[in-house]
């Protein structure tokens, strides 16, 4: 059998990481192919739910990315995920979700680098957690 | 500001107050709890007429709904309203008008240090009344009365926050002796404008109640190690949460709680023929109704900063899951990160709807 891959759920601002990933593409950056891209409009469009269920659904991991703070196109959209994620955060603590399976970052459009650069960092800290199990058994 | 001396019972006081705005014409409606005899029981009552207020018992350790939520559909009436509150209720209340669901214009609010409210399984047993002489006692000795609701053994916030008026309920209640009514506003000052009773210049004392307060904090730290013994984590979440059945009665009674359409009742959470076929696809069996534990995560994630610790969620609680100890626990943690205390202070946003630009460097 070929060996495990993490599969990592990538929710990515159109502004900014999605068109950072797409600079990443044009280029011909090199990065793990382990992610699944999901645009959405802002990083403030994120639920946290999503990411929850993200991990419920199989996912091993999830990585959000959105422009830098106060570069957001709608403003301020971002620092108010950021709070979310805020709030997040001690609550994937208290379930017992190991912190490096969701990973905030912030790319722009013309960080194609730091884009590959993130996915590899990221897909690389979610391979060494290994398989996430526990929500999509038990819940 | 001025204050009231109390000479009969606190309870008593507060109705005769109610009278005297009914009967003055200050107010158009009064909303309190009552004793219904028939049944020994009580409710949550809506009074228009001053001849209906014999029954009303406005101070009570007894909580049948959480009155800020029902606020919320009565204060905007355009009638004027005094309403008698519990600490957690009116802090509730205050988290409903800033998410625009309430508002304080016509109403004078009326609470009280309060000492807990007993659970509903005693209530419609009809014991309160037997429990009552114990209860007033050991308040005023400042200790915790046992039989009081979890959360409300943890409270700290047992002193009213923006209320009106403040009765403090101390001393011996029952004959008077040692309460007082502390008229904290303009607003309450005009409306007891006539009101009969020793009028005098005490300020409200929150460091008689200190006791009261190191007694609660011990219990608080009491119960958040009861919700996490053998360390946070999803097993541990499996055990508290593995009974639900799904009946969404938590929410349904809690005041922040006021979505009209709450996500998990939404076509979001539809459970239809690709759902099963896709999640069974990858997992080989399904909790159901799915979501039962998801369901209080999300909740967590939503409102848990906002939790007052009412406690109406733990005891409706059908399974007997210790819902409000965690969303206590949880949302203090949530909470702490904006230096937020739910109820505060209208004027404080929502975390969650505002922003500094220089903060949470950690993220992202
Ligand atoms: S979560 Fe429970 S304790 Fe907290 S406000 Fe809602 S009903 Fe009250
Ligand atoms: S009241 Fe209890 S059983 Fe019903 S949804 Fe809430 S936690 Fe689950």
């Amino acid at each position: 059998m070929s060996e495990w891959q993490p599969k990592i759920l990538a929710i990515l601002c159109n502004w900014c990481s999605y068109a950072g990933a797409d600079l990443a593409g044009v280029s011909r950056m090199q990065y793990p192919p382990n992610i699944r891209v999901v645009r959405v409009p802002c990083s403030g469009r994120v639920d946290p739910l999503f990411i929850m269920k993200s991990l419920q659904s199989g996912f091993d991991g999830v990585l959000i990315s959105g422009c830098h703070p106060g570069d957001c196109h709608y403003i301020s959209g971002n620092y108010v995920a950021r709070r979310k994620f805020a709030v997040l955060k001690p609550l994937l603590e208290f379930i017992g979700i190991e912190p490096d399976r969701v990973q905030f970052s912030w790319i722009s459009a013309g960080e194609g680098e730091r884009f590959a650069t993130v996915v590899t960092k990221v897909t690389e800290d979610i391979r060494k957690l290994g398989p996430s199990t526990k929500l999509v058994k038990k819940l | 500001m001025s204050s009231i001396i109390i000479d009969t019972s606190a309870s008593r006081k507060v109705r005769e107050l109610l009278r005297f705005l009914l009967e003055s014409g200050k107010i158009d409606a009064a909303v309190t709890m009552r004793k219904i005899p028939e049944d020994s029981s009580y409710d949550l009552a809506l009074i228009t007429d001053a001849s209906n207020l014999d029954e009303a018992v406005p101070i009570v350790p007894v909580m049948t709904v959480n009155a800020g939520q029902v606020l919320s559909s009565i204060s905007t009436s355009g009638k004027k309203i005094a309403v008698v509150l519990k600490p957690c209720e009116l802090r509730a209340f205050v988290e409903l008008v800033k998410r625009e669901q309430g508002s304080f214009e016509n109403l004078l609010t009326i609470s009280h240090t309060c000492g807990g409210v007993f659970p509903l399984d005693l209530v419609a047993a009809g014991k309160i009344e037997e429990l009552l002489p114990k209860y007033e006692k050991i308040i005023s000795k400042g200790e915790v009365p046992a039989n009081t609701r979890d959360t409300c053994r943890a409270c700290e916030h047992f002193i009213p926050m923006n209320a009106d008026i403040t009765v403090a309920v101390a001393g011996d209640c029952e004959s008077g002796k040692g309460c007082v009514m502390y008229l904290n506003t303009d607003k309450a000052e005009e409306y007891a404008e006539g009101f009969s009773g020793e009028r005098g210049e005490l300020k409200f004392d929150p460091s008689a109640l200190k006791k009261m307060l190191d007694a609660r904090l011990l219990e608080k730290e009491k119960l958040f190690a009861s919700i996490t013994e053998d360390g946070p984590g999803l097993d541990r979440l499996l055990d508290t949460f593995g009974k639900c059945i799904g009946c969404h009665g938590c929410n349904s009674v809690c005041p922040i709680c006021y979505c009209l359409l709450c996500d998990f009742e939404s076509a979001n959470f539809d459970y239809n023929l690709p759902y099963f076929e896709e999640h069974l696809s990858r997992r080989a069996a399904l909790r159901l109704p799915p979501d039962t534990i998801f369901f209080h995560l999300g909740r967590l994630t939503h409102m848990s900063f906002s939790c007052v610790g009412c406690g109406m969620c733990s005891d409706v609680c059908p399974v007997g899951i210790p819902v409000a100890a965690v969303f206590r626990k949880t949302g203090e943690k949530t909470a702490a990160l904006f230096d937020y205390v739910p109820g505060r202070d209208v004027e404080e946003s929502i975390p969650v709807m505002v922003y500094k630009e220089e903060e949470f460097s950690d993220i992202g």
